[in-house]
């Protein structure tokens, strides 16, 4: 009877987490990407190119949870010990780099200290988000609806490959964000990385895309059977073709906010990828979304909240971005 | 190894929320009183008040960075370390912590943004709204993560269905018996908290005769609002003890040592409460001064905690002082206060040595406070998660105690040391103080390093 409002909460988690994904993928990314700035006044332009906005954007990460324990609480009861340990490294690399928005500038002698701080924090969430990933395409052991797997089952190869790929995607989002925000010898650095960054994430996109049908019947079973095939070709296609686009752009000089939006593509296309092989499951391969699916009383009561409340949030969110819009320049920030 | 898992999940969820309160507490008041600060500059004029405000807006974006990568951690924990919680009660305290999400943290995370770095670039007006949008931001947040908490205390609106909580009137839920207490008495505790900050901040400039404007200003607003709000906590925390007694007598009970129920309680101002034999051992009291306060009769009778078997007991000793302690940290906030009112009252508040001397010391009893109550709230529910529905033994994940205590000693550790450079860091902004920070280039080019030239001359303290 209400089984569509569970679908429609699938569908909020899922732009939730898309909304992370790009939001703090960039920030994270400016991260990922500070071992290779050459100077301090450079790092300073690329963290000012996004210090007002890292805490609206890492909040998409608590609706995320917070929507995922209260649409799905089974999902989330088992998810969360099964991923128990990337989940506290991922945490503890956002808290050393969450503060060190703040403590790098107030930190005189120990300027330094932050910078590795805040690049490895971000190197570690993204690693560990990657790896939460991987833990789930490949699947959770469950008994009598809770985790029964073993501590460690999430770290595998497959896992592993995921956080390294999550991590150059990230870092491509920073780098391409760089293209738009900035100017002068950063911009530059960053178109040159950005290509580098670009072709990583395709050979990842790849090596997942064979992987996965190849290791998991079921997810092989989803694409190449008929007429599944025919819906979902384009996807890979028009991955192709966004690749090509952001690589040709990256070239072009006057192209600054292009590339950017290319890679958005990019992670857009990916994650219906994964949608497509791994739905309705939220816990593969055994809890759907309907039998995860908290009581209707829980559910509506919050998604009326959440239907009046996300334009209202994507609303004033859009209008921050644009106050704050414009390049930052050299030696120019907020603070 | 044998590690108890249960026992391991409670030490680091108790470790990591008494940390992350700490920051709430501050950024609650913080936020209310930068945007006071703002509105009084932009209605007066005068250009201290807006000093006063960058300057704190500074030591607040520290504060706050530190509350939201430590909440993060929180969020995460309910499935982490209670993930059989979460499916018993996720159906209620869910939806409510989905709404905080919704409602405040986007408010405050967004409008943050423009709170910090907006200085120079917009219309002082939209700079105001932004700080008032922060500060009902982080008062909403407590709004909603307070009901949460309350309903594990006094549940109501729900029925039980195959061993899960489900809701049936959300407004019986998020209005429960203990929330309005409960929110009253924390947000009560957050801004006496902070003025008592802003009241040490100021004594210790007038001592070290340095910016005496902003100082004296501090010094009136932290005791004028602390003389008002004091006495009322003391009075909002007598009513929110009788709720208590209403709906989780033994938590009462614990708090006052009071064993025997069928006899009036003493008020003990000192023992040691003794679990195995059920008594209290070198007692200084008040005869019959418990019962006085609970039921305003010195031979009114309420219960005492042989009335359940010692399995449903808290652990009495802990809930017993860290409740002396909150109720002396109230007092003591109230005789600085007032005897601040009075002396400026005879106009000679910024004379007093001896009274300012002390004063400048008193920044951090607040946040023991505020930690002590909590430890009273929370540990006095226990052996409960969900009183009367759900034991905590029963609420742990399927996570190894080897894992918990990894885990554990890491967040000690990373706690250890970013919250203490972070204190440190706020300290050190203190010492540098308004005229320094606030005093940076308008324009851009520079401002980006507002602390690099005058700070130098300051020594680190
Ligand atoms: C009395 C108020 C209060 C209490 C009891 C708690 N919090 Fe908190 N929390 C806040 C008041 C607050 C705040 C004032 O809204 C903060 C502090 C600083 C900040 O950034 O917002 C915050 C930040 C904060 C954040 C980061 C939000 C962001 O990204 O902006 C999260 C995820 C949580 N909290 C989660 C929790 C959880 C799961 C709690 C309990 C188990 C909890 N908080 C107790
Ligand atoms: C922020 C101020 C708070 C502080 C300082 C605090 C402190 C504590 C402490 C010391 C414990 C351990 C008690 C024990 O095991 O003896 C605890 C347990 C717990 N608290 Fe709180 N608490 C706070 C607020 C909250 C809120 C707002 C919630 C939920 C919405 C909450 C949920 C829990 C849970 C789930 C446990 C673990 C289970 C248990 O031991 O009962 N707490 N807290
Ligand atoms: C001086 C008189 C005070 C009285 C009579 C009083 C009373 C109480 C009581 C009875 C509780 C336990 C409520 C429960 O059953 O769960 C409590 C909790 C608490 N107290 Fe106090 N209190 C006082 C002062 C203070 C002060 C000065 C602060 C902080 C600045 C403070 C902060 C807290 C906090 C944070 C809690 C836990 C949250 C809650 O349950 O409200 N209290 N207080």
């Amino acid at each position: 009877m209400e089984w569509y409002i569970a679908l429609i909460w699938a569908g909020i988690l899922g732009i939730a987490v898309a909304m992370y994904v790009i939001l703090d993928g960039f920030d994270l990314g400016i991260g990922i990407l500070f071992p290779f700035s050459k100077s301090e006044h450079e790092r300073d332009q690329m963290m000012n190119s996004v210090a007002p906005f890292w805490d609206g954007n890492e909040t998409w990460l608590v609706l995320g949870g917070g929507g995922l324990l209260a649409a799905f609480p089974a999902a989330y009861a088992i998810l969360m010990p099964a991923v128990y340990l990337p989940v506290i490294a991922m945490l503890l690399g956002l808290i050393f780099r969450g503060v060190a928005f703040e403590f790098r500038w107030v930190g005189r002698t120990s300027k330094q200290f932050w910078n590795v701080a805040f690049a490895a924090g971000s190197i570690l969430a993204a690693f560990a988000q990657g790896v939460i990933l991987g833990g789930l395409i490949q699947g959770v052991k469950v008994e009598n609806g809770a985790f029964a797997g073993g501590h460690f089952d999430f770290a595998t190869p497959f896992a592993a490959l995921c956080g390294v790929a999550v991590v150059a995607g990230y870092a491509l989002l920073g780098a391409t964000w760089l293209v738009m925000k900035t100017e002068g010898d950063v911009a530059r650095l960053a178109r040159t990385h950005a290509k580098w960054l670009l072709a990583a994430v395709i050979v990842f996109m790849g090596i997942v895309s064979l992987w996965t049908p190849l290791a998991f019947p079921r997810i092989a079973e989803r694409w190449f059977s008929l007429p599944n095939l025919f819906f979902f070709a384009p996807v890979p296609i028009v991955t192709a073709i966004a690749a090509l686009l952001c690589l040709k752009w990256l070239d072009d000089e006057r192209r600054e906010v292009l590339p950017f939006l290319c890679a958005i593509a990019l992670f857009f296309l990916g994650y219906s990828g994964l949608v497509i092989s791994n739905f309705p499951y939220l816990v593969p391969p055994t809890l759907t979304v309907w039998q995860a699916a908290a009581a209707p009383a829980s559910q509506i009561f919050l998604l009326l909240g959440t239907l009046f409340m996300l334009p209202v949030i994507l609303g004033y969110t859009a209008f921050v971005y644009w106050l704050f819009g414009g390049k930052i320049r050299e030696g120019e920030g907020y603070h | 190894m044998d590690f108890d898992p249960v026992l391991l999940a409670r030490l680091q969820f108790a470790f990591t929320i008494s940390f992350h309160i700490i920051f709430p507490t501050f950024t609650i008041g913080l936020s209310a009183y930068i945007a006071t600060l703002e509105v009084m500059w932009l209605w007066s004029q005068r250009e201290h008040y807006h000093r006063l405000a960058r300057f704190w807006t500074k030591i607040f974006a520290v504060s706050f960075a530190m509350g939201v990568v430590s909440g993060l951690v929180l969020s995460y924990e309910f499935g982490t370390n209670w993930s059989r919680f979460s499916v018993f009660a996720g159906n209620i305290i869910g939806p409510l912590m989905g709404y905080e999400v919704l409602v405040a943290f986007f408010l405050e995370s967004t409008f943050l943004g423009i709170m910090l770095f907006g200085w120079n670039r917009f219309p002082p007006g939209l700079h105001v709204f932004s700080c008032i949008a922060v500060a009902l931001g982080t008062l909403i947040s407590a709004f909603w993560i307070i009901s949460a908490n309350s309903w594990m205390h006094t549940p109501a609106g729900y029925v039980l269905q195959n061993g899960v909580a489900v809701p049936v009137d959300w407004l019986q839920i998020i209005f429960n018996p203990s929330f309005p207490y409960r929110l009253a008495h924390m947000a009560t505790a957050a801004y006496l908290t902070t003025s008592f900050v802003v009241l040490a901040v100021g004594a210790r400039y007038l001592l070290a005769g340095k910016y005496l404007d902003e100082a004296k200003t501090m010094l009136r607003m932290g005791v004028g609002f602390a003389a008002i709000v004091a006495p009322l906590q003391l009075f909002i925390g007598d009513q929110h003890g009788l709720n208590t007694l209403k709906y989780q007598p033994v938590k009462i009970a614990a708090m006052e040592a009071h064993w025997d129920g069928s006899k009036p309680g003493d008020f003990e101002i000192f023992a040691w409460p003794d679990q195995k034999g059920e008594a209290n051992r070198y007692a200084i009291s008040v005869p019959r001064g418990s019962s006085l306060v609970l039921t305003h009769d010195p031979n009114g009778l309420f219960p005492g905690l042989t009335s359940v078997p010692p399995t449903d007991r808290p652990n009495v000793p802990i809930v017993f002082f860290a409740f002396r302690i909150m109720l002396g940290i109230g007092f003591l906030m109230i005789g600085t206060a007032l005897l601040g009112a009075f002396l400026w009252w005879r106009g000679k508040l910024f004379e007093m040595r001896w009274y300012l001397w002390p004063a400048q010391y008193v920044w951090w009893i607040g946040f023991v406070a505020v930690i002590a109550g909590w430890t009273v709230t929370e540990s006095g529910r226990q052996p409960w998660i969900a009183y009367g529905l759900q034991r905590t033994a029963d609420a742990a994940s399927p996570v190894p105690g080897s894992s918990i205590a990894t885990t554990l000693a890491l967040f000690v550790f990373v706690y250890g040391v970013v919250f203490s450079m972070g204190i440190y860091y706020i300290n050190r902004l203190i010492n540098t103080g308004p005229a320094a920070i606030a005093g940076a280039p308008p324009a851009s080019g520079m401002a980006s390093r507002p602390l690099s030239s005058d700070a130098e001359a300051e020594a680190p303290s």
